[in-house]
Protein backbone atom coordinates (compact mmCIF):
# COMPACT_ATOMS: atom_id res chain seq x y z
CA UNK A 1 0.00 0.00 0.00
CA UNK A 2 1.41 3.39 -0.91
CA UNK A 3 1.73 5.89 1.95
CA UNK A 4 -0.68 8.83 2.33
CA UNK A 5 0.74 11.73 0.30
CA UNK A 6 2.11 14.68 2.29
CA UNK A 7 2.60 17.71 0.06
CA UNK A 8 5.34 20.00 1.39
CA UNK A 9 6.25 22.09 -1.66
CA UNK A 10 3.96 25.13 -1.36
CA UNK A 11 6.81 27.46 -2.37
CA UNK A 12 6.66 25.86 -5.83
CA UNK A 13 2.86 25.69 -6.03
CA UNK A 14 0.37 25.79 -3.16
CA UNK A 15 -2.65 23.48 -3.48
CA UNK A 16 -5.63 25.25 -5.03
CA UNK A 17 -7.55 27.21 -2.37
CA UNK A 18 -11.22 26.10 -2.17
CA UNK A 19 -12.27 29.71 -2.84
CA UNK A 20 -10.17 29.65 -6.03
CA UNK A 21 -11.88 26.47 -7.18
CA UNK A 22 -15.36 27.95 -6.65
CA UNK A 23 -14.49 31.20 -8.37
CA UNK A 24 -12.79 29.41 -11.25
CA UNK A 25 -15.80 27.18 -11.93
CA UNK A 26 -18.22 30.13 -11.76
CA UNK A 27 -16.06 32.27 -14.03
CA UNK A 28 -15.69 29.49 -16.61
CA UNK A 29 -19.44 29.81 -17.20
CA UNK A 30 -19.61 33.55 -16.86
CA UNK A 31 -16.26 34.99 -17.94
CA UNK A 32 -15.26 33.37 -21.20
CA UNK A 33 -15.83 36.37 -23.49
CA UNK A 34 -13.14 38.90 -24.45
CA UNK A 35 -13.50 41.81 -22.00
CA UNK A 36 -12.43 44.25 -24.72
CA UNK A 37 -15.52 43.82 -26.94
CA UNK A 38 -18.80 45.73 -27.04
CA UNK A 39 -21.61 43.29 -26.39
CA UNK A 40 -23.28 42.03 -23.26
CA UNK A 41 -21.13 38.89 -22.80
CA UNK A 42 -18.00 41.04 -23.09
CA UNK A 43 -19.39 43.59 -20.64
CA UNK A 44 -19.97 40.79 -18.13
CA UNK A 45 -16.37 39.64 -18.63
CA UNK A 46 -15.19 43.25 -18.21
CA UNK A 47 -17.09 43.53 -14.92
CA UNK A 48 -15.44 40.37 -13.64
CA UNK A 49 -11.98 41.57 -14.67
CA UNK A 50 -12.51 45.02 -13.13
CA UNK A 51 -13.77 43.48 -9.89
CA UNK A 52 -10.76 41.10 -9.78
CA UNK A 53 -8.40 44.03 -10.31
CA UNK A 54 -10.08 46.19 -7.65
CA UNK A 55 -10.00 43.38 -5.11
CA UNK A 56 -6.37 42.48 -5.78
CA UNK A 57 -5.24 46.10 -5.75
CA UNK A 58 -7.08 46.66 -2.44
CA UNK A 59 -5.33 43.63 -0.89
CA UNK A 60 -1.95 44.93 -2.05
CA UNK A 61 -2.75 48.51 -1.05
CA UNK A 62 -2.18 49.90 -4.56
CA UNK A 63 -4.32 51.66 -7.18
CA UNK A 64 -6.21 49.42 -9.59
CA UNK A 65 -4.64 51.08 -12.61
CA UNK A 66 -1.17 50.29 -11.27
CA UNK A 67 -1.88 46.54 -11.43
CA UNK A 68 -1.69 44.28 -14.50
CA UNK A 69 -2.43 40.56 -14.65
CA UNK A 70 0.23 38.63 -16.59
CA UNK A 71 0.25 35.06 -17.96
CA UNK A 72 2.61 33.90 -15.16
CA UNK A 73 4.80 35.09 -12.32
CA UNK A 74 7.78 34.53 -14.60
CA UNK A 75 6.42 36.86 -17.30
CA UNK A 76 5.69 39.43 -14.61
CA UNK A 77 9.31 39.23 -13.39
CA UNK A 78 10.66 39.46 -16.93
CA UNK A 79 8.45 42.49 -17.61
CA UNK A 80 9.42 44.14 -14.32
CA UNK A 81 13.15 43.87 -15.05
CA UNK A 82 13.19 44.57 -18.78
CA UNK A 83 10.51 47.28 -18.59
CA UNK A 84 12.20 48.98 -15.63
CA UNK A 85 15.49 49.03 -17.54
CA UNK A 86 13.86 50.20 -20.79
CA UNK A 87 12.09 53.06 -19.03
CA UNK A 88 15.37 54.43 -17.69
CA UNK A 89 17.70 53.71 -20.58
CA UNK A 90 18.57 57.42 -20.85
CA UNK A 91 19.92 57.33 -17.29
CA UNK A 92 22.01 54.21 -17.74
CA UNK A 93 22.09 50.51 -18.55
CA UNK A 94 23.02 48.91 -15.22
CA UNK A 95 20.79 46.56 -13.27
CA UNK A 96 21.73 46.03 -9.61
CA UNK A 97 20.31 42.84 -8.11
CA UNK A 98 20.89 40.61 -5.10
CA UNK A 99 22.78 37.39 -5.73
CA UNK A 100 19.74 35.41 -4.58
CA UNK A 101 17.05 36.65 -6.96
CA UNK A 102 14.69 34.15 -8.56
CA UNK A 103 16.04 32.63 -11.78
CA UNK A 104 13.32 34.50 -13.74
CA UNK A 105 14.93 37.78 -12.66
CA UNK A 106 18.44 36.51 -13.37
CA UNK A 107 17.42 35.25 -16.81
CA UNK A 108 15.98 38.66 -17.64
CA UNK A 109 19.26 40.16 -16.42
CA UNK A 110 21.19 37.81 -18.74
CA UNK A 111 19.05 38.99 -21.65
CA UNK A 112 19.81 42.59 -20.71
CA UNK A 113 23.55 41.88 -20.55
CA UNK A 114 23.45 40.00 -23.88
CA UNK A 115 21.92 43.14 -25.39
CA UNK A 116 24.84 45.27 -24.21
CA UNK A 117 23.62 46.20 -20.72
CA UNK A 118 25.32 45.54 -17.41
CA UNK A 119 24.26 43.67 -14.28
CA UNK A 120 25.83 43.90 -10.83
CA UNK A 121 25.09 41.16 -8.29
CA UNK A 122 25.17 42.11 -4.61
CA UNK A 123 26.31 39.37 -2.21
CA UNK A 124 24.51 37.91 0.79
CA UNK A 125 25.94 36.52 4.03
CA UNK A 126 25.92 32.91 5.27
CA UNK A 127 22.28 33.31 6.42
CA UNK A 128 21.20 34.67 3.05
CA UNK A 129 20.85 38.32 4.17
CA UNK A 130 21.64 41.08 1.69
CA UNK A 131 24.97 42.88 2.23
CA UNK A 132 23.45 46.32 2.75
CA UNK A 133 26.69 48.29 2.51
CA UNK A 134 27.54 46.65 -0.83
CA UNK A 135 23.97 47.29 -1.98
CA UNK A 136 24.13 50.94 -0.94
CA UNK A 137 27.38 51.39 -2.85
CA UNK A 138 26.11 49.54 -5.93
CA UNK A 139 22.88 51.52 -6.32
CA UNK A 140 24.77 54.83 -5.92
CA UNK A 141 27.15 54.07 -8.78
CA UNK A 142 26.60 56.10 -11.96
CA UNK A 143 24.37 54.64 -14.67
CA UNK A 144 22.12 52.44 -12.51
CA UNK A 145 18.71 52.17 -14.19
CA UNK A 146 17.00 49.70 -11.85
CA UNK A 147 17.59 47.70 -8.67
CA UNK A 148 15.96 44.32 -7.98
CA UNK A 149 15.54 42.69 -4.58
CA UNK A 150 13.54 39.61 -3.67
CA UNK A 151 11.31 40.29 -0.63
CA UNK A 152 12.21 36.95 0.94
CA UNK A 153 14.26 34.09 -0.44
CA UNK A 154 12.15 31.45 -2.16
CA UNK A 155 14.86 28.89 -1.47
CA UNK A 156 15.91 29.48 2.13
CA UNK A 157 13.18 31.76 3.51
CA UNK A 158 15.42 34.62 4.68
CA UNK A 159 13.48 37.90 4.70
CA UNK A 160 15.42 40.71 3.05
CA UNK A 161 15.85 44.24 4.47
CA UNK A 162 13.59 45.75 1.81
CA UNK A 163 12.82 48.98 3.70
CA UNK A 164 16.52 49.81 4.15
CA UNK A 165 17.39 48.77 0.61
CA UNK A 166 14.51 50.93 -0.63
CA UNK A 167 15.81 53.92 1.35
CA UNK A 168 19.20 53.53 -0.37
CA UNK A 169 17.46 53.40 -3.75
CA UNK A 170 15.41 56.50 -2.91
CA UNK A 171 18.58 58.38 -1.94
CA UNK A 172 20.20 57.35 -5.21
CA UNK A 173 17.07 58.09 -7.26
CA UNK A 174 16.94 54.49 -8.51
CA UNK A 175 13.59 52.68 -8.75
CA UNK A 176 13.36 49.42 -6.80
CA UNK A 177 11.70 46.27 -8.15
CA UNK A 178 10.61 43.80 -5.45
CA UNK A 179 9.82 40.17 -6.31
CA UNK A 180 7.22 39.41 -3.64
CA UNK A 181 6.20 35.95 -4.86
CA UNK A 182 6.72 34.26 -1.48
CA UNK A 183 5.25 37.13 0.53
CA UNK A 184 1.99 38.18 -1.18
CA UNK A 185 -0.89 36.35 0.51
CA UNK A 186 1.29 35.37 3.48
CA UNK A 187 2.72 38.54 5.02
CA UNK A 188 2.41 42.31 4.58
CA UNK A 189 4.24 43.57 1.50
CA UNK A 190 7.10 45.89 2.50
CA UNK A 191 6.92 49.54 1.41
CA UNK A 192 9.28 51.62 -0.71
CA UNK A 193 9.19 49.78 -4.03
CA UNK A 194 8.35 51.13 -7.49
CA UNK A 195 7.65 47.83 -9.26
CA UNK A 196 6.36 44.63 -7.66
CA UNK A 197 5.52 41.15 -8.93
CA UNK A 198 3.81 38.06 -7.53
CA UNK A 199 2.46 34.73 -8.69
CA UNK A 200 -1.01 33.32 -7.95
CA UNK A 201 -0.10 29.66 -7.54
CA UNK A 202 2.17 30.55 -4.62
CA UNK A 203 -0.87 31.67 -2.53
CA UNK A 204 -3.35 28.99 -3.62
CA UNK A 205 -4.59 30.56 -6.83
CA UNK A 206 -4.39 28.72 -10.14
CA UNK A 207 -1.15 28.58 -12.15
CA UNK A 208 -0.91 30.95 -15.09
CA UNK A 209 -1.61 34.25 -13.32
CA UNK A 210 1.08 36.73 -12.35
CA UNK A 211 0.80 40.23 -10.90
CA UNK A 212 2.83 43.16 -12.18
CA UNK A 213 2.42 46.41 -10.26
CA UNK A 214 4.02 49.62 -11.50
CA UNK A 215 3.56 52.58 -9.14
CA UNK A 216 2.42 55.89 -10.59
CA UNK A 217 5.35 58.05 -11.63
CA UNK A 218 7.71 55.13 -12.23
CA UNK A 219 9.57 55.24 -15.53
CA UNK A 220 8.65 51.85 -16.92
CA UNK A 221 8.29 50.99 -20.58
CA UNK A 222 6.84 47.75 -21.89
CA UNK A 223 9.58 45.51 -23.33
CA UNK A 224 6.99 43.61 -25.39
CA UNK A 225 5.41 44.40 -28.78
CA UNK A 226 2.57 46.90 -28.40
CA UNK A 227 -0.77 45.66 -27.06
CA UNK A 228 -3.51 47.75 -25.52
CA UNK A 229 -4.62 45.24 -22.89
CA UNK A 230 -3.64 45.41 -19.20
CA UNK A 231 -2.60 49.08 -19.50
CA UNK A 232 -0.17 48.09 -22.24
CA UNK A 233 2.08 46.29 -19.76
CA UNK A 234 1.64 42.70 -20.95
CA UNK A 235 0.33 41.45 -24.28
CA UNK A 236 -2.51 39.02 -24.90
CA UNK A 237 -5.98 38.46 -23.53
CA UNK A 238 -5.92 37.39 -19.87
CA UNK A 239 -7.13 33.98 -18.71
CA UNK A 240 -10.12 35.60 -17.04
CA UNK A 241 -11.47 32.60 -15.07
CA UNK A 242 -7.97 32.06 -13.64
CA UNK A 243 -7.62 35.78 -12.86
CA UNK A 244 -10.98 35.78 -11.05
CA UNK A 245 -9.91 32.71 -9.08
CA UNK A 246 -6.54 34.29 -8.27
CA UNK A 247 -8.21 37.46 -6.97
CA UNK A 248 -10.74 35.59 -4.84
CA UNK A 249 -8.12 33.30 -3.33
CA UNK A 250 -5.73 36.18 -2.64
CA UNK A 251 -8.40 37.97 -0.66
CA UNK A 252 -9.09 34.78 1.32
CA UNK A 253 -5.39 34.01 1.85
CA UNK A 254 -4.59 37.58 2.92
CA UNK A 255 -7.50 37.55 5.39
CA UNK A 256 -6.09 34.38 7.00
CA UNK A 257 -2.42 35.29 6.58
CA UNK A 258 -1.68 36.39 10.14
CA UNK A 259 -3.40 33.36 11.66
CA UNK A 260 -1.72 31.01 9.20
CA UNK A 261 1.70 32.53 9.86
CA UNK A 262 1.11 32.11 13.60
CA UNK A 263 0.23 28.45 13.02
CA UNK A 264 2.98 27.58 10.52
CA UNK A 265 5.95 29.51 11.98
CA UNK A 266 6.14 27.27 15.10
CA UNK A 267 5.94 24.18 12.84
CA UNK A 268 8.93 25.51 10.88
CA UNK A 269 10.74 26.19 14.18
CA UNK A 270 10.03 22.60 15.15
CA UNK A 271 11.43 21.30 11.84
CA UNK A 272 14.55 23.48 12.22
CA UNK A 273 15.19 22.26 15.75
CA UNK A 274 14.34 18.59 15.29
CA UNK A 275 16.18 18.13 11.99
CA UNK A 276 19.31 19.71 13.49
CA UNK A 277 19.03 17.53 16.60
CA UNK A 278 17.96 14.23 15.09
CA UNK A 279 19.71 14.03 11.72
CA UNK A 280 23.50 13.84 12.13
CA UNK A 281 25.69 16.06 9.94
CA UNK A 282 22.94 18.30 8.70
CA UNK A 283 23.13 22.01 7.98
CA UNK A 284 19.84 23.89 8.50
CA UNK A 285 20.22 27.04 6.42
CA UNK A 286 18.65 30.50 6.25
CA UNK A 287 17.98 33.09 8.94
CA UNK A 288 16.43 31.32 11.97
CA UNK A 289 14.47 34.42 13.04
CA UNK A 290 13.98 36.84 10.18
CA UNK A 291 12.38 34.34 7.84
CA UNK A 292 9.21 33.37 6.01
CA UNK A 293 6.67 31.61 8.22
CA UNK A 294 6.23 28.58 5.98
CA UNK A 295 9.60 27.58 4.53
CA UNK A 296 12.71 25.77 5.77
CA UNK A 297 15.76 24.39 3.98
CA UNK A 298 18.49 21.99 5.11
CA UNK A 299 21.33 20.00 3.57
CA UNK A 300 22.42 16.48 4.55
CA UNK A 301 26.15 15.79 4.28
CA UNK A 302 27.20 12.96 1.91
CA UNK A 303 23.65 12.44 0.61
CA UNK A 304 22.73 12.79 -3.06
CA UNK A 305 19.85 15.29 -3.32
CA UNK A 306 18.07 13.47 -6.13
CA UNK A 307 18.27 10.13 -4.34
CA UNK A 308 16.92 11.77 -1.18
CA UNK A 309 13.99 13.33 -3.05
CA UNK A 310 13.07 9.97 -4.57
CA UNK A 311 13.37 8.23 -1.19
CA UNK A 312 11.09 10.83 0.39
CA UNK A 313 8.65 10.54 -2.52
CA UNK A 314 8.43 6.77 -1.99
CA UNK A 315 7.35 7.50 1.60
CA UNK A 316 4.75 9.99 0.33
CA UNK A 317 6.62 13.27 0.95
CA UNK A 318 6.73 15.89 -1.81
CA UNK A 319 9.58 18.37 -1.28
CA UNK A 320 11.99 20.22 -3.56
CA UNK A 321 15.76 20.60 -3.61
CA UNK A 322 18.46 23.09 -4.62
CA UNK A 323 21.05 20.35 -5.18
CA UNK A 324 22.75 20.31 -8.56
CA UNK A 325 21.68 16.75 -9.36
CA UNK A 326 18.03 17.81 -9.14
CA UNK A 327 18.39 20.69 -11.62
CA UNK A 328 18.25 20.39 -15.37
CA UNK A 329 21.46 22.41 -15.66
CA UNK A 330 23.31 20.19 -13.13
CA UNK A 331 24.42 23.32 -11.30
CA UNK A 332 23.77 23.80 -7.59
CA UNK A 333 21.26 26.43 -6.57
CA UNK A 334 22.77 29.89 -7.05
CA UNK A 335 21.18 30.84 -3.72
CA UNK A 336 22.99 28.13 -1.73
CA UNK A 337 26.14 28.98 -3.70
CA UNK A 338 25.87 32.68 -2.84
CA UNK A 339 25.41 31.81 0.85
CA UNK A 340 28.34 29.39 0.81
CA UNK A 341 26.35 26.59 2.41
CA UNK A 342 26.36 22.88 1.63
CA UNK A 343 24.45 22.31 -1.60
CA UNK A 344 24.25 18.53 -1.87
CA UNK A 345 21.60 16.54 0.00
CA UNK A 346 19.46 19.66 0.00
CA UNK A 347 15.78 19.67 0.88
CA UNK A 348 13.33 22.57 0.92
CA UNK A 349 10.14 22.03 2.91
CA UNK A 350 7.35 24.57 2.46
CA UNK A 351 4.03 24.42 4.30
CA UNK A 352 0.57 25.64 3.34
CA UNK A 353 -2.95 26.04 4.74
CA UNK A 354 -3.71 22.32 4.47
CA UNK A 355 -0.50 21.22 6.21
CA UNK A 356 -1.25 19.62 9.57
CA UNK A 357 0.90 19.17 12.65
CA UNK A 358 0.48 15.41 12.23
CA UNK A 359 1.99 15.59 8.72
CA UNK A 360 4.98 17.54 10.01
CA UNK A 361 5.40 15.03 12.83
CA UNK A 362 5.32 12.14 10.37
CA UNK A 363 7.96 13.82 8.24
CA UNK A 364 10.15 14.41 11.30
CA UNK A 365 9.67 10.86 12.48
CA UNK A 366 10.63 9.31 9.13
CA UNK A 367 13.39 11.64 7.90
CA UNK A 368 16.24 10.51 10.21
CA UNK A 369 15.73 6.86 9.22
CA UNK A 370 15.56 7.71 5.51
CA UNK A 371 18.81 9.70 5.65
CA UNK A 372 20.51 7.00 7.75
CA UNK A 373 19.47 4.33 5.25
CA UNK A 374 20.82 6.32 2.28
CA UNK A 375 24.10 6.94 4.10
CA UNK A 376 24.40 3.25 4.95
CA UNK A 377 23.78 2.32 1.28
CA UNK A 378 26.42 4.82 0.15
CA UNK A 379 28.90 3.53 2.74
CA UNK A 380 29.49 6.98 4.25
CA UNK A 381 28.49 6.30 7.87
CA UNK A 382 31.13 7.57 10.30
CA UNK A 383 32.97 9.73 7.76
CA UNK B 1 50.60 28.45 -3.72
CA UNK B 2 51.41 25.55 -1.34
CA UNK B 3 52.47 22.31 -3.00
CA UNK B 4 49.92 19.66 -2.08
CA UNK B 5 50.97 16.53 -0.20
CA UNK B 6 48.69 14.46 -2.39
CA UNK B 7 46.27 14.88 -5.30
CA UNK B 8 42.87 13.23 -5.36
CA UNK B 9 41.36 12.99 -8.84
CA UNK B 10 37.56 13.26 -8.64
CA UNK B 11 37.03 14.67 -12.12
CA UNK B 12 33.90 13.33 -13.74
CA UNK B 13 32.33 12.59 -10.35
CA UNK B 14 29.10 14.29 -9.30
CA UNK B 15 28.59 15.77 -5.85
CA UNK B 16 28.55 14.48 -3.14
CA UNK B 17 31.18 11.96 -4.40
CA UNK B 18 34.19 14.35 -4.38
CA UNK B 19 33.31 15.43 -0.82
CA UNK B 20 32.99 11.79 0.25
CA UNK B 21 36.39 11.00 -1.29
CA UNK B 22 37.90 13.97 0.55
CA UNK B 23 36.31 12.89 3.82
CA UNK B 24 37.75 9.37 3.40
CA UNK B 25 41.27 10.39 2.45
CA UNK B 26 42.09 13.47 4.55
CA UNK B 27 42.07 11.70 7.96
CA UNK B 28 44.59 9.17 6.57
CA UNK B 29 47.12 11.94 5.92
CA UNK B 30 49.25 13.48 8.71
CA UNK B 31 48.04 16.66 10.43
CA UNK B 32 49.31 19.64 8.41
CA UNK B 33 49.19 17.78 5.09
CA UNK B 34 47.45 19.43 2.12
CA UNK B 35 45.16 17.36 -0.06
CA UNK B 36 44.34 18.74 -3.50
CA UNK B 37 40.93 17.60 -4.79
CA UNK B 38 40.41 17.79 -8.55
CA UNK B 39 36.66 18.08 -9.08
CA UNK B 40 34.86 19.52 -12.09
CA UNK B 41 31.32 19.26 -10.71
CA UNK B 42 30.37 22.91 -10.11
CA UNK B 43 28.85 21.98 -6.75
CA UNK B 44 32.34 21.09 -5.45
CA UNK B 45 33.22 24.80 -5.35
CA UNK B 46 30.50 25.26 -2.72
CA UNK B 47 30.54 21.90 -1.00
CA UNK B 48 34.27 21.43 -0.34
CA UNK B 49 34.58 24.72 1.62
CA UNK B 50 31.27 23.91 3.38
CA UNK B 51 32.59 20.47 4.38
CA UNK B 52 35.78 22.06 5.78
CA UNK B 53 33.66 24.45 7.85
CA UNK B 54 31.45 21.63 9.16
CA UNK B 55 34.44 19.42 9.99
CA UNK B 56 36.77 22.13 11.30
CA UNK B 57 39.36 21.47 8.57
CA UNK B 58 41.15 24.28 6.76
CA UNK B 59 40.06 25.18 3.24
CA UNK B 60 43.29 26.60 1.81
CA UNK B 61 42.04 27.84 -1.56
CA UNK B 62 40.58 27.01 -4.91
CA UNK B 63 43.50 26.60 -7.31
CA UNK B 64 43.21 29.35 -9.93
CA UNK B 65 42.19 28.36 -13.46
CA UNK B 66 41.64 24.70 -12.60
CA UNK B 67 38.82 22.78 -11.04
CA UNK B 68 40.97 22.00 -7.97
CA UNK B 69 40.65 22.72 -4.24
CA UNK B 70 43.32 22.50 -1.52
CA UNK B 71 42.39 21.34 1.98
CA UNK B 72 44.76 21.18 4.95
CA UNK B 73 44.25 18.65 7.72
CA UNK B 74 44.21 20.66 10.96
CA UNK B 75 43.26 17.95 13.48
Amino acid sequence: MSPTPVYLDAATAAPLHPVARQALLAALDDGWADPGRLYSQARRARQLLDAAREATAATLGVRADELSFTPSGTTAAHGAVLGGLAGRRRVGATLVHSAIEHSAVLHAAERHVAGGGAAVGVPVDRLGRLDLSAWSEAVRAPGVALAALIAASHEVGTVQPVARAAADCADAGVPLYVDAAQVVGRAPVPAGWSVLTASAHKWGGPPGVGLLVVRKGTRWESPWPADERESGRTPGVVDLPAVVAAAASLRAAAADAAAEAARLAPLVDRIRARVAAEVPDVEVVGDPVDRLPHLVTFSCLYVDGEVLLHALDRRGFAVSSGSSCTSSTLRPSHVLEAMGVLSHGNVRVSLHRETTEAEVERFLAELPGIVAELRAEAGVVGL
Amino acid sequence: MTEPTEVLDCRGQRCPLPVIALARRLPELPVGAVLRVLADDPAAAVDIPAWCRMRGQHFVAAVPDTPAYDVRRTH
